[in-house]
């Protein structure tokens, strides 16, 4: 094993390796050990305060419809923010200076705002000027916040996207005679959202965990809220807050893995460009697109 | 016009953001740096270690993370942060807590791009007179790689900025709380979500300007 920074370790640098991978570990085993203690001490170690996850009833009454309205409001979001986000994207690049300016503050403007915010905002809108009824509501609000948000981040995204495309595309379009509509359209556009998709899915794993905030800020019954109720049910707020954790945890990993796939995909297919933009490039490489912030992956709450 | 924001303290509420954020991106940052060196490690364990905290950190919402500081850290295992008897001030300190653990996963794959950056040639060097990997790291490849993820860090700090507003989950004095309160309050819902829009539009496209001119006059011409 030997990378840029280390050589390959002969008899002493192995030595050392292992001396350093026992002090790490039992440091590790320390904490471990430490944590273990804690929740013996406060009784969350108990069977029956675990037990719950073991039947359905926990499963089937809380954490699914919980877990259902995530993945709902996050699919609803998506679907209506990628069509806006593209519309955006392609608007500030238009010739005319005051669609171009115009998309640019937008995009700017919400990009610089909290989702929360949005959502908060969103909620009380709802409530004054529209009679969505009071179970809805929630839902809508995440919704709103989110799209705005997220439209504005793929905008940048699909930007970037037919940006990298090379300037061949454009004038061979224009060779056979399509007009600028068209181009875009047919030409550009779906070989931009192709090049963008790993971090368009990437993007998705930001959308299902901002559904959260919806949960603990306008009591939007998702995953986390529902956490809540099971935990009020079954006294057991950390067992709760790990299962739920860990239920989070695989659901974005699929996604994650699941935007590498395509991206290795994407990368080796030959009918691509080749200009495959995945989250890393669109986040290490500002210089492609000015002002490049929040580029999705960073923005859990609020974005991050 | 602006009346109706008599009887709110809102440069207070914008100023609590300003320390979470301030406070959170120094305290990343160190957290994040080590987990960047362990992450690039030749001992095999840390080098799971740091893959692992990234991988789980970064797939759960901040949300439930600044909300079982809350409810679990405080509630079941009495961490107080050294404040048992002032509610304010303790979830002010959790909530940091959780900013740190969170950001520090985005901080460490940042820093982790920019040591990529490095030539070859650079460590190469550098071990051809002698250094070991942490002087190699320190004096040589860091330095560089600092230099070059400041567009990503800036960033990840603008992302930490508006993500301090999950801290009104648990309570904590800052500008979404107020901004909720107020919108519940008073009826000029426009204008109070202008104003707090605008309050975060001004505190982070400067940052975002400031540190990407300071980026391309720190990068390192290659």
């Amino acid at each position: 094993m030997s990378s840029v920074l280390y050589d390959t370790p002969g008899p002493r640098a192995k030595r050392r390796n292992v001396l350093l991978s026992v002090v790490f570990t039992l440091l590790l085993l320390l904490v471990l050990w430490w944590v273990w203690q804690k929740m013996d001490d406060k009784n969350q170690l108990e069977w029956n305060l675990w037990e719950p996850f073991t039947t359905g009833a926990a499963w089937t009454t809380y954490l699914l419809p919980g877990l259902g309205n995530t993945l709902k409001a996050a699919a609803i979001s998506m679907v209506i923010a990628l069509p806006l986000g593209a519309v955006f994207g392609i608007a500030r690049m238009s010739d005319h200076a005051w669609v171009r300016g115009a998309a640019g503050t937008v995009v700017e403007f919400f990009r610089a705002i909290p989702v929360l915010l949005l959502m908060l905002f969103a909620n009380e809108f709802y409530v004054r000027s529209t009679d969505i009824s009071s179970e809805q509501r929630p839902l809508y609000a995440v919704i709103t916040g989110l799209v705005l948000y997220n439209a504005s981040v793929l905008a940048e995204v699909v930007r970037a996207g037919i940006l990298s495309l090379p300037k061949g595309q454009t004038e061979a379009a224009y060779a056979v005679g399509l007009r600028k509509g068209q181009t875009m359209t047919n030409i550009l556009l779906p070989q931009a959202v192709t090049a963008m998709l790993p971090a368009i899915v990437s993007q998705l794993v930001v959308i299902v965990k901002d559904t959260a905030l919806g949960g603990v800020m306008l009591g939007f019954p998702e995953l986390l809220n529902s956490r809540q109720t099971l935990a009020a049910n079954y006294a057991n707020v950390i067992p709760s807050f790990i299962v739920v954790a860990i239920v989070y945890i695989v659901l974005n990993f699929l996604l994650t893995s699941f935007a590498s796939w395509l991206e290795q995909r994407l990368r080796r297919s030959k009918k691509s460009t080749g200009a495959v933009l995945g989250e890393d490039t669109v986040e290490v490489n500002p210089a492609a697109v000015r002002g490049t912030y929040g580029t999705g992956e960073n923005t859990g709450g609020g974005g991050f | 016009m602006f009346d109706f924001l008599e009887g709110y303290d809102v440069l207070g509420a914008f100023w609590m953001t300003v320390k979470l954020t301030a406070l959170s991106a120094v305290g990343s940052l160190i957290w994040g740096t080590l987990l960047a060196a362990m992450r690039v490690s030749p001992v095999p364990l840390m080098r799971g270690f740091g893959t692992a905290y990234v991988n789980i950190v970064r797939n759960i919402p901040l949300t439930v993370i600044i909300v079982f500081t809350s409810l679990g850290l405080a509630d079941i295992f009495g961490v107080t942060m050294g404040a048992a008897d002032n509610f304010d001030v303790q979830g002010f300190r959790l909530a940091v807590l959780g900013f740190i653990a969170y950001t520090a996963a985005f901080v460490c794959e940042a820093i982790r791009s920019g040591i990529n950056t490095v030539p070859l040639g650079q460590a190469e060097a550098a071990r051809a007179i002698g250094l070991n990997f942490s002087q190699t790291l320190r004096l040589i490849v860091l330095p560089q790689a600092f230099r070059a993820v400041i567009n990503p860090l800036a960033n990840v700090l603008i992302a930490l900025t508006k993500n301090t507003t999950v801290a009104a989950a648990i309570g904590v004095a800052e500008a979404a709380l107020l901004m909720k309160e107020m919108i519940e309050n008073e009826a000029q819902t426009l204008a109070i979500g202008a104003v707090f829009a605008l309050g975060f539009v001004v505190l982070t496209l400067p940052t975002g300007l400031l540190l990407g001119w300071l980026a391309k006059r720190l990068a390192v011409k290659r």
